[in-house]
């Protein structure tokens, strides 16, 4: 059984006088303990919200969630705020995307750290401040024990981000939610919080649901990937079924926005034209359409569905041939 | 620390020395003087001139204003035209009662102010909210005085005669004076009577005192929680699991006032100005009622010695606040 299943989850915002607005929307995949899924789409996909809403972290007024997200046999989205809060930190932990706005300044990371292990293993003073030392040692924080009553505009931000994410797995959760945790870093530390995340999960046997909007950051980590376009999945691969093959065409936009080291010189990134905003909703066909270089008719009239597709699934309905895929990939 | 508290202090001297010239200048230029206020009906341009000169105001100005300097840096500040005693003295005596006002007032204020405003904030839109957000709006309209009369006609006196009309004591109880703060004084001594009574008379000219500032620190703690809550660290607080009540005390509240606290400090500022309306609308003894029998008799000394006080107190509530403000955020201890 997947560690976690995620069913038919829907996310609506509703604001007084405002028209509700889906960002979520039938949302569905499964994470098996240990693994590592991808979760990849330009800003404003709905990938936070997707997380926010498993974590029970959205904002307790002004959205409605359907479906489910069953965690270990239990529907996460059922429990009340009181048991949420037992399992956030505990068997859930999740790491941002901004280190610096995501860690309170006027408190010292030690007790940012201890307080999640007082409040779910009940460890208290020095026992607590040696364990906190330990997992900052653990997460590459040099000199922890000085670290412990530092703050953290005292901190760079590579490493304010290993102290959340010594904060998210404190505990030693079952599963880690990271949301874009690598955006707001430098290109060379991005890369070390990267593997940094691979070896901690590696080593604990903890699920990873990566989120991000660079499928870079997918290929070296994400055993399965789920592209999201506005607020639904559109393709769902084995990371090098996507990367060898990938069949949506927004999906190949995504890669042909990679920057390739092997790339030949003075070959141009192709970025996906127009925006996330030159959207139509899905009840009217495809929300890619308008940018869609595939679109046919059909796209226009009919709500493509997520299907089958050899290992994967995809929503299209006139996805890039294997056969360009593969000559693609092969570039 | 310490070294940042003298180097405040120092930083305050030259502002106290030109704050010095100009209070000086600025009496002077007043309409009348001493001396046409000391003769009243009997005044007559020689007896003017006559008194002038026994007071060495008919020196010039710098002459005047060197030989007050020269004084006051032997710490002696004259005495007052009006009673003749020493002005350090009048003002010790005085003091007590003001700071003993603007401390209840300012206590009510805090202690108020921000439970209020953190229900407020808390029930965001709802009729808790509404209902103290029309409060605070009243509360800063109504000018001190006005709402110490109306205190005074509905709860003392011919009203509902709960609380004193004016004063600091009942006349006649037996009370030991020790420091010239009535509570304390009534504590010191063990004499609860005199005790009770001070707190008695305190109650109305502090609640009149405290409403502007509650109302303003309710806003400030209204709108500094309903900012925090939407912060990341409060998401990440959350995530960890931890209680209801350690993400509201330890991350919201603890970061919602950094900026109450500036607040508080220019709202004690703002409570001297408020304490010499009130003390006069109480008739309350204090700095308040000094200044203003000062302004009418233009007692120079007198007046020359409040002002720069008022400054010196001024300067060691900033770095009172400035000190706490350390204590909260450690960004600004880095600095
Ligand atoms: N609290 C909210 N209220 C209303 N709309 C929201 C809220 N949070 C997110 N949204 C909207 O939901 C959509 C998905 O947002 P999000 O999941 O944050 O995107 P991303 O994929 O970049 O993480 C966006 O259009 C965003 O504007
Ligand atoms: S359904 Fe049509 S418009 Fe949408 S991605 Fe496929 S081809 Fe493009
Ligand atoms: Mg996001």
């Amino acid at each position: 059984m997947a560690l976690l299943e995620v069913r038919d989850l829907s996310v609506v915002f509703q604001r007084k006088g405002e028209k509700p607005f889906t960002a979520v929307d039938g949302v569905s995949f499964d994470v098996d303990p240990g693994q590592t899924v991808g979760l990849v789409g330009e800003s404003g996909c709905g990938k936070s919200v997707t997380s926010l809403a498993i974590m029970g972290l959205l904002p307790r007024r002004g959205n409605r969630v359907g479906g489910t997200a069953t965690f270990e046999g239990t529907n996460l989205l059922s429990l009340s705020d009181n048991q949420m809060r037992e399992r956030r930190g505990r068997d859930l932990g999740m790491v941002f995307q901004d280190p610096l706005s995501s860690l309170n300044p006027v408190i010292s990371i030690g007790l940012q750290v201890t307080e999640v292990l007082q409040r779910h293993r009940g460890m208290k003073g020095d026992a607590a401040k040696r364990k906190a030392a330990e997992l900052l040692d653990k997460v590459g924080i040099p000199d922890p024990t000085r670290r412990l009553s530092e703050y953290p505009h005292q901190l760079s931000g590579g490493m304010r981000q290993r102290a959340l994410i010594a904060i998210a797995l404190a505990c030693a959760p079952r599963l880690l939610i990271a949301d874009e945790p690598t955006t707001a870093l430098d290109v060379t530390i991005q890369a070390q919080i990267l593997s940094l995340l691979k070896e901690l999960v590696t080593d604990t046997g903890t699920a990873l649901v990566m989120i991000t909007h660079d499928l870079g950051v997918v290929a070296g980590l994400c055993d399965e990937v789920n592209v999201l376009y506005g607020g639904k999945i559109v393709e769902r691969a084995e990371r090098h079924a996507l990367f060898n093959h990938a069949r949506h065409p927004y999906t190949h936009g995504l890669l042909g926005s990679i920057p390739r080291l092997d790339a030949p010189k003075g070959e141009k990134l192709v970025p996906i034209k127009g925006s996330v905003s030159d959207n139509i909703p899905w009840d009217n066909g495809c929300a890619f359409a308008p940018r869609c270089p595939n679109a046919i008719d059909d796209c226009r009239q009919t709500m493509p569905v997520l299907e089958t597709d050899g290992p994967g699934q995809l929503r299209c309905h006139n996805p890039v041939e294997l056969a360009d895929a593969v000559r693609e990939g092969a570039r | 620390m310490l070294r940042f508290v003298v180097r405040r202090l120092l930083q305050a001297i030259p502002t106290l020395f030109i704050l010095s010239i100009l209070v000086f200048a600025w009496l002077r230029a007043l309409p009348g003087g001493p001396a046409g206020a000391m003769l009243g009906d009997k005044a007559t341009p020689e007896k003017i001139a006559d008194l002038n000169r026994t007071l060495g105001l008919d020196q010039p100005i710098f002459v005047q204003y060197f030989k007050f300097l020269g004084r006051v840096l032997t710490g002696d500040f004259g005495s007052s035209l009006v009673s003749n005693q020493a002005v350090l003295d009048e003002i010790g005596f005085a003091l007590p009662a003001t700071i003993e006002l603007s401390l209840t007032a300012l206590l009510l204020a805090v202690g108020f102010g921000i439970p209020l405003g953190y229900l407020a904030a808390r029930y965001h839109g709802r009729l808790v909210d509404n209902s103290v957000v029309i409060g605070t709006l009243v509360g800063v309209a109504v000018p001190v005085f006005f709402l110490g009369y109306l205190l005074k006609l509905w709860f003392a006196g011919e009203g509902l005669g709960w609380f004193p009309p004016s004063g600091r004591q009942t006349t006649g109880i037996d009370a030991t004076e020790v420091t010239g703060f009535a509570t304390l004084d009534g504590l010191l001594t063990g004499e609860f009577d005199a005790f009770g009574d001070a707190l008695w008379h305190l109650v109305l000219p502090g609640v009149a005192l405290a409403t502007i500032p509650a109302a303003v620190i309710v806003r400030i703690t209204r709108a500094s929680v309903l900012d925090v809550v939407n912060e990341d660290f409060v998401r990440t607080a959350e995530s960890k699991g931890l209680g209801r009540q350690t993400v509201r005390r330890r991350h919201v509240l603890r970061n919602a006032l950094l900026p109450v606290t500036t607040t508080i400090g220019l709202q004690t500022g703002l409570l001297l100005g408020g304490a010499v309306l009130t003390e006069r609308v109480f008739n309350w003894r204090g700095i308040g009622y000094l200044l203003a029998e000062g302004i009418e008799r233009r007692d120079y000394p007198r007046l020359q010695a409040l002002i720069l006080l008022g400054a010196v107190v001024y300067v060691l509530v900033n770095l009172l606040v400035d000190i706490a403000y350390g204590i909260i955020d450690p960004r600004v201890r880095a600095r």
